[in-house]
């Protein structure tokens, strides 16, 4: 596969939420505000992208047997530097979403890539790799922050578009995620006719 | 094959190396964060508008503006010790936090001059983790509340953690906590059914009723320790 289409396939076709159906965890828990959403999709970006870098520096030196231990020393390594970070440099964004970020350790992309892709090869391939799941998972992270904030709020990056009478408390709620992060796939499957075997 | 052990200890070595020199470079910049971000919400208690305020301005304002006293549990001013002698401890069930200077307990209080309020720490549990903020009540009365912030929580994002938005926040401005000369508090009712002409209430946040009751339960817990300075400064006045 060239470094192009490694990097726009996980964008929509093979898009690690809607086709894989990884990483649902946090895509319940972090969609309540399109703005939560976009720190979290470029924590994931960073931590992705570089873990399949280094996994895949590494890829010929890790001893099998025990790939999954390396693979989660590094990922929790960068995942904790990234909260430091935030403390340091981004205080008030890091406040509401550390709780979160230190879940990236869990994000199941993160790991299924490293062992599914960076394990196998080449660094430039798998940097795109990442950057390619990062965002396309975070596609899906901001359009359904989208759908909330605006039926839940009523607003949109904390800008008032629906007056506040129209507020659906659903949509605040994990229930309200799952309704449309389900109706997200069911219209891609329907337009791909994609089938689950 | 002992070559696993060597490598799985190498990583474990350089990362755990790595992320040690990372915290210990970026501490002191997360620490002044910290402290800045506890004046910041000291000021944002008392109304000050702080969005465009540097830094700087705020160790100035801070320093020039606000009196630091420490009381003890009958309300004495002790003028010996500064916030700084103080060790808090945090109880697990109710989140309250205690302030001890050996055995003694005592109380912070901090006291803008400029704007006429009194700033008490505030803290208890909501539904997943202890909320800590700032309650701001005038010094003139003693009752009239000037404002509230909470600065640190893990309450769920857009749900619960709303308690730190201006929304939730403003409602409490003008309302009053003392009815009759008994301390009676602010109750977060459910989302929007506070009267607006009650003084004793706010609205809640809608999907988020154990953080509301939670706010209403340590807010007056947290004031009734404060009485006795209270009614020693209204029986001077």
């Amino acid at each position: 596969m060239s470094n192009k289409k490694t990097f726009i396939d996980p964008l929509i076709d093979n898009n690690p939420i809607t086709k894989q159906v990884l990483g649902i965890c946090s895509a319940l828990a972090v969609t309540v505000k399109v703005e939560q959403a976009l720190v979290m999709t470029l924590a994931l970006t960073v931590v992705v992208t570089l873990s399949n870098v280094i996994i895949s520096l590494l890829r010929k030196y890790i001893p099998s047997s025990i790939r999954i231990i390396v693979q989660l020393t590094v990922i929790s390594t960068l995942v904790t530097l990234i909260d430091k970070v935030l403390e340091a440099y981004m205080y008030n964004v890091s406040k509401e979403l550390s709780v979160f970020v230190a879940l990236i350790v869990t994000n199941c992309i993160v790991m299924g890539r490293a062992d599914a892709f960076a394990m196998q090869n080449n660094v430039k391939s798998s940097f795109f790799d990442g950057l390619g799941n990062g965002i396309g998972y975070g596609v899906i992270l901001i359009l359904v922050s989208a759908f909330r904030e605006l039926f839940g709020f009523g607003t949109l990056l904390d800008f008032r578009i629906l007056p506040e009478f129209m507020n659906n408390g659903l949509m605040l709620l994990a229930p309200g995620a799952f309704i449309i992060l389900g109706l997200i796939i069911w219209a891609q499957r329907s337009l791909t006719s994609y089938v689950e075997d | 094959m002992k070559n696993k052990y060597i490598f799985i200890l190498t990583i474990s070595v350089l990362c755990s190396l790595f992320l040690s020199l990372a915290s210990q470079g970026l501490k002191p910049l997360k620490d002044k964060n910290i402290e800045i971000d506890k004046k910041k919400n000291i000021l944002n208690a008392v109304g000050l508008d702080i969005t465009n305020l540097s830094n700087s301005d705020i160790d100035n304002y801070f320093s020039s503006n606000i009196d630091t006293l420490i009381i003890n549990l009958e309300g004495i001013i002790n003028n010996d010790l500064a916030v700084s002698d103080l060790v808090s401890k945090e109880s697990n069930q109710s989140g309250e936090v205690k302030y001890y200077n050996g055995s003694a307990e005592y109380l912070p209080i901090y006291i803008d001059k400029s704007k006429d309020a009194i700033v008490l720490p505030i803290s208890g549990k909501g539904l997943w983790s202890t909320l800590f903020g700032y309650f701001a009540i005038d010094s003139n009365n003693y009752s009239t509340v000037k404002g509230i912030t909470f600065y640190k929580h893990k309450e769920t994002p857009g749900l619960g953690g709303e308690v730190s938005k201006e929304w939730f926040q403003k409602n409490f401005i003008g309302k009053e906590i003392y009815k009759d000369k008994v301390l009676n508090s602010v109750k977060v009712a459910k989302a929007g059914y506070a009267d607006k002409e009650n003084l004793y209430e706010v609205d809640g946040i809608s999907g988020a009723t154990i953080t509301s009751n939670g706010v209403s339960l340590f807010l007056k817990r947290d004031l009734e320790r404060y009485q006795n300075y209270f009614m020693r400064k209204i029986n001077e006045q």
